[in-house]
């Protein structure tokens, strides 16, 4: 199969997948209410004594600066959110039996993988926008210029790509739909064991060590360095590192399961 | 391939799961341009052959071509030749009917302008014109199989798999498909189907195989079969009550229908045998004459010992359930 028909038949299946968010938008919507959510709940509920407890400032921070300290984090779990939602469309996809039609055509077969994967891209940047004005309106302001947001937006694309081929991967995996949609809660959990709502330093040693060496926190702390104008460094190149892998292993995953005959 | 090559050539094909034998060495031609019913009842092994002309599954043993390419070595020259209709239906129901029909030309790979074209014909010549723009969702039965069918051929496939393209459908849709049929083998297109339904098998096909066990238990075009089976008898039928008893003695084996004064008498179908019967005859009480010939029913119950609709020894789950429940 040429490139170039893989490109066709991905750019094909995407403006079908378009059209499926477009026609069922409850499941986009409560995914990209979910990080909404939990920016206010952190910022309202538990921001005046988190803020209290941040490392930097004098006499501690208050909610504003947690809202800063949090937004990061946040755009993380909205990107998250979004690769949870797609193992669900995968796996609900699978049930259909239009993939049984595709699988007898002579078509680029991964442009089906493509095409969940773009669409859920597409997806999260037009969420993490909308996440992104509400942390705005509630007074985050940040110092990061045109290059910092544009650094920002790309390593979020490259989350996204990352941890999208990871649950289209679970969604082909699971045996059913609700499966589908337990196996990803994972993307929802390790995000509290990194530096995304507290700085890692007040965890416990083996926790801390756990938090320091996942593979959230250099995405979250490059996310962090983004988005205040400050220096990336190292942490950058482990984010990139972590995505490729994720990545690779998700897309090769994802292909063997998909492309296997199935038994029966 | 060529002229000279059948659309469809398996030899010996089986499939098993474990020990459990789904295809019991199946050897089926299917020349260009012709229709072939696979008839059986439910577990037969039907749905397992085009799974497997269709590059859906693996087959065990056997040498399959389809249109001159091997299933297991070139599968995308299959793919490339063939159009499958499955028993579910095959589209997507959140896309309206122009858009999934759209989709089938992109993947086809027809440029813009063909595949706009390609999409109108469609939709007219399916009677979905109307329903064009309304999610697939919200179709009934008949107008999803007719957008199914209207899928597999917007890209003109040479030979297309109909795995029991009517059930479930009511008589007017059934012969809107089975009209849908006709048109694609006067194109030249060849068609695999696959039925439990006798009359559709004698309807559509040129060829018959009557498929029971995952075995092919006999091949031929629907009057071949009829004649293979006992079953034929020649109707009389008399202008009165004396008529009819007077020529059923004449004739022991016979059977009376009183109510409507017709004797059946066994014929094998041979004009000597005919000759025989209208030999005693009087043309003055005779009222009609028809020579009826044994249908699909009585060919199924002959060569398979149990009708149609009864599960096989090695019946699928899902027909067990059936009896079941």
């Amino acid at each position: 199969m040429s490139t170039a028909v893989t490109i066709r038949d991905s750019a094909t299946m995407l403006r079908r997948n378009l059209l499926h968010i477009r026609r069922y938008p409850s499941l986009s919507i409560m995914l990209v209410a979910q990080p909404i959510l939990f920016l206010l709940l952190f910022v309202y509920v538990l921001g005046g004594t988190l803020g209290a407890g941040l490392p930097g400032q004098a006499g501690g921070g208050d909610r504003g600066d947690y809202l800063v300290f949090i937004t990061p984090g946040i755009l993380f779990m909205t990107v998250a959110s979004i690769a949870l939602g797609t193992a669900i469309s995968t796996a609900t996809d699978m049930t259909t039996g239009i993939i049984a039609r595709f699988r007898t055509m002579d078509i680029a077969r991964v442009s089906v993988l493509t095409g969940h994967v773009l669409g859920a891209v597409l997806k999260t940047a037009f969420a993490v926008v909308i996440v992104a004005a509400v942390a705005f309106l509630l007074g985050f302001r940040s110092d990061a210029g045109v290059l910092g947001w544009l650094g920002v937006v790309g390593l979020l694309v490259l989350i996204a790509f990352a941890l999208t081929w990871l649950t289209v991967g679970m969604g082909l995996a699971a045996d059913s739909v609700e499966t589908a949609s337990n196996t990803p809660l994972f993307l929802m959990i390790l995000p509290f064991v990194s530096s995304a709502f507290v700085p890692t330093d007040a965890m416990p040693v083996g926790l801390r060590q756990f938090a320091e060496y996942q593979p959230f926190t250099p995405m979250i702390d490059s996310l962090r360095a983004l988005v205040t104008g400050t220096s990336a460094g190292s942490d950058l190149w482990l984010a990139f590192g972590w995505c490729a892998l994720i990545a690779v292993l998700g897309f090769l995953w994802s292909r063997r399961l998909f492309l296997r005959v199935p038994a029966k | 391939m060529t002229a000279t090559d059948p659309a469809i050539e398996v030899a010996g094909l089986t499939k098993s799961y474990g020990d459990h034998t789904v295809l019991d060495g199946v050897d089926l031609t299917v020349p260009e341009g012709t229709v072939y019913a696979l008839l059986g009842p439910n577990g037969a092994g039907k749905t397992t052959i085009v799974n497997i002309l269709s590059t859906l599954l693996t087959p065990g043993d056997g040498e399959i071509r389809v249109a001159g390419f091997d299933v297991r070595r070139e599968p995308t020259g299959v793919r490339a030749a063939i159009g499958v209709t499955g028993q579910f239906s095959a589209i997507d129901e959140l896309l309206t009917g122009r858009e999934n029909l759209r989709l089938m030309a992109d993947l086809a790979h027809l440029d813009r302008a063909t595949a706009a074209t390609a999409v109108s014909v469609m939709l007219e010549r399916f009677d979905l014109v109307e329903a064009a723009d309304r999610r697939a969702q919200t179709y009934s039965g008949g107008m999803k199989r007719r957008l199914d069918l209207a899928m597999t051929l917007i890209a003109r496939p040479r030979l297309i798999f109909l795995d029991e393209p009517t059930t479930g459908l009511d008589p007017r849709s059934r012969r809107a498909l089975w009209a849908i049929v006709r048109e694609q083998v006067a194109d030249g297109v060849t068609v695999l189907l696959t039925t439990q339904y006798l009359d559709e098998a004698d309807h559509l096909a040129d060829r018959i195989g009557v498929l029971d066990g995952g075995r092919l238990v006999a091949e031929g075009t629907a009057a071949e079969l009829k004649r293979r089976v006992p079953g034929g008898h020649v109707a009389v039928q008399f202008t009165d009550a004396a008529a009819l008893a007077a020529a059923a003695a004449a004739h022991p084996g016979a059977t009376t229908d009183a109510e409507s004064l017709t004797l059946h008498v066994p014929s094998d179908g041979s004009v000597a045998g005919l000759r025989q019967v209208l030999d005693g005859l009087d043309d003055a009480v005779v009222a009609g004459l028809s020579v009826e010939s044994a249908d699909l029913d009585d060919v199924f119950l002959a060569l398979t010992g149990h009708a149609a609709g009864a599960p096989t020894p090695i019946a699928s789950d899902s027909a067990t359930e059936e009896i079941s429940a």
